[in-house]
């Protein structure tokens, strides 16, 4: 199919509901909009539901209940907006449904502002909610990637029945880039959603959908069969790009719109006689631990680069073990990195200009 | 190398947002690295309207321009003083001299005052003053070619405006024309 140049909230919309997503329940919130705008013109095309829900909490609390009836179902918000739907999130994934969460990010704490910011590391990697859970989370760095993730978006989350988030920030959402909706063929075996409460007409079981467990011993149970889940997150759905590794002296970890500014400084310091890496985790969580062990003798330390005040620094400083020292640099606020302060402070590591 | 930072302003509805995607489009179309961003968000309740657009021959890294427009095609006075600030150090800007009285206050700017609404009144309809300056811009940079822009024209507009793709391609000539005019 040939490319087209379209805006990324709306193309989030399309690539959802050719991965077949029928309902979609949202609350508005800059700089997200078009994405439900699209789906409320979209939706009634495929005979799916757009519904605009009363608050954001209403939203998340529809999706449960969409996704307990088996449905594929999405929302989507903006920091805040997620923040609201966190009680939501943590009772689908501790009742084990399968959902997918658009988060397109701006800048906190708070209402904060409406301008593109990675300040959700934390919310999205370690869950605004209580307990023991844990998110799918995706965080292409461009249009394409965001499209070609959407349909693995849902398979993973039918394959673990668990509730996973696509991360992107206001750039991702507002720009406009040529996109090629390629066929995709998917690389789950999906099971039998056999759990879905749609009626038993007195030929089954009843199935009970619930994440409330009163006996201890039960809870911790289900804990331990809910870790064991995170444990094959951990193993098969790691994503993450390398970039430039051989020989680099100091190796960037950037996520997102961020990278792509760090690859441009990458190549201008490369031309000035610096070499420098890039590790690009595509999953924030499970967080690519092992592309650390692709570093080279060469490096002397580790930047993570954010448009965030450092909210990565405690993954990678995991991920590295004591290996290399860890250093930021970042932007904040809506402000977005620029090539030249990325370049500033690879310079300042490796002791002045060459 | 082919590294074009542009941004587009003006009021809402003189058409600069479809500007912008415009050369998108045909960068596009070219094979090009391209990438369109609007401004949103109050900024644009006030009336005013833009957008950066990239067309490179490398990967585009930060779709927002900060500092570094190589050009502004601006169409209406406040984007001459909010803009005209953002561009190279010998860059250049495309004015709107039917609207702006005012020269650029940069000397080391590249500078064309193109009267692109009166042009536009003599094509016989003052909406495609945007192309007028499109016309222009497309002359002086060579950004992308009129052969691609009028096939993204093409698509944008459909069959239901196929009618006004004559004027518009009249004017982005009459647009090429002023600046060597």
């Amino acid at each position: 199919m040939a490319k087209v140049l379209m805006k990324g909230n709306e193309a989030i919309g399309a690539a959802a509901i050719k991965a077949g997503c029928k309902y979609f329940f949202g609350y508005p919130i800059t700089p997200q909009n078009e994405l439900p705008e699209y789906m409320s013109r979209e939706m009634p095309k495929v005979g799916g539901v757009f519904l605009q829900a009363e608050s954001e909490v209403s939203a998340i609390n529809m999706v449960y209940g969409a996704s307990g009836a088996g449905a594929r179902v999405m929302t989507s918000s903006s920091s805040p907006g997620i923040a609201l739907k966190q009680e939501g999130i943590t009772y689908i994934a501790g009742a084990e449904l399968p959902c997918v969460i658009v988060n397109i990010v701006r800048g906190g704490p708070g209402l904060g502002g409406i301008q593109p910011a990675q300040s959700d590391y934390n919310q999205v990697t370690r869950g605004g909610g209580n307990g023991d859970y844990k998110l799918l989370v995706y965080a292409p760095a461009n249009l394409q990637e965001m499209v070609d993730l959407m349909q693995e978006a849902f398979d993973a989350a039918d394959y673990y029945r668990n509730p996973v988030m696509m991360v992107g920030d206001g750039m991702i959402g507002q720009m406009m880039e040529p996109i090629e909706f390629k066929e995709s063929k998917s690389r789950f075996e999906l099971p039998l959603k056999d759990w879905v409460t749609t009626g038993t007409k007195e030929a089954r079981k009843p199935n009970i959908i619930n994440s409330l467990f009163l006996d201890p011993a039960e809870l911790e149970n289900h804990n331990i069969r809910l870790q064991a889940k995170y444990d094959a997150m951990k193993e098969n759905e790691v994503k993450y790009e390398a970039y430039n590794l051989e020989n680099a002296e100091i190796v960037i970890v950037a996520y997102g719109t961020t990278s792509r500014i760090v690859r441009n400084a990458i190549i201008d310091l490369k031309e000035q006689g610096i070499n420098v890496g890039l590790i690009r985790p595509i999953t924030l969580w499970p967080f690519p631990e092992k592309a650390f062990d692709l570093i080279p003798d060469s490096c002397k330390s580790v930047l993570s680069v954010e448009m965030s005040m450092g909210q990565m620094i405690d993954d990678i400083k995991i991920a590295s073990n004591g290996r290399w020292p860890v250093h930021f640099y970042g932007r904040s606020g809506g402000m977005i990195p620029t090539p030249e302060g990325i370049i500033g402070k690879v310079k300042e590591l490796v002791g002045g200009a060459k | 190398m082919l590294n074009e930072r542009v941004i587009c302003a003006g009021f809402g509805g003189q058409g600069v947002m479809l500007m912008g995607q415009l050369i998108s489009y045909a960068g596009m179309i070219e094979g090009k690295e391209v990438s369109w961003l609007p401004s949103y968000g109050p900024e644009m309740r006030g009336g005013t309207a833009n957008c950066s657009v990239m067309v490179s021959e490398r990967p585009i890294g930060s779709p927002v321009i900060t500092d570094d427009a190589t050009v502004a095609i601006v169409m209406n006075l406040p984007s001459l003083d909010k803009f005209e600030q953002d561009i190279i150090n010998e860059g250049k800007i495309i004015i709107n001299s039917s609207l702006i009285e005012k020269k650029t206050s940069r000397a080391d700017l590249k500078a064309y005052y193109v009267p692109a609404n009166e042009i536009a009144v003599e094509l016989g309809n003052p909406r495609v003053a945007n192309m007028v300056m499109l016309g222009a811009f497309l002359e002086l940079t060579k950004t992308v070619g009129t052969d691609s822009v009028m096939m993204a024209l093409k698509k944008i507009f459909g069959e239901s405006k196929a009618h006004l793709m004559a004027i518009n391609e009249e004017a982005m000539k009459r647009g090429a024309a002023s600046i060597n005019g």
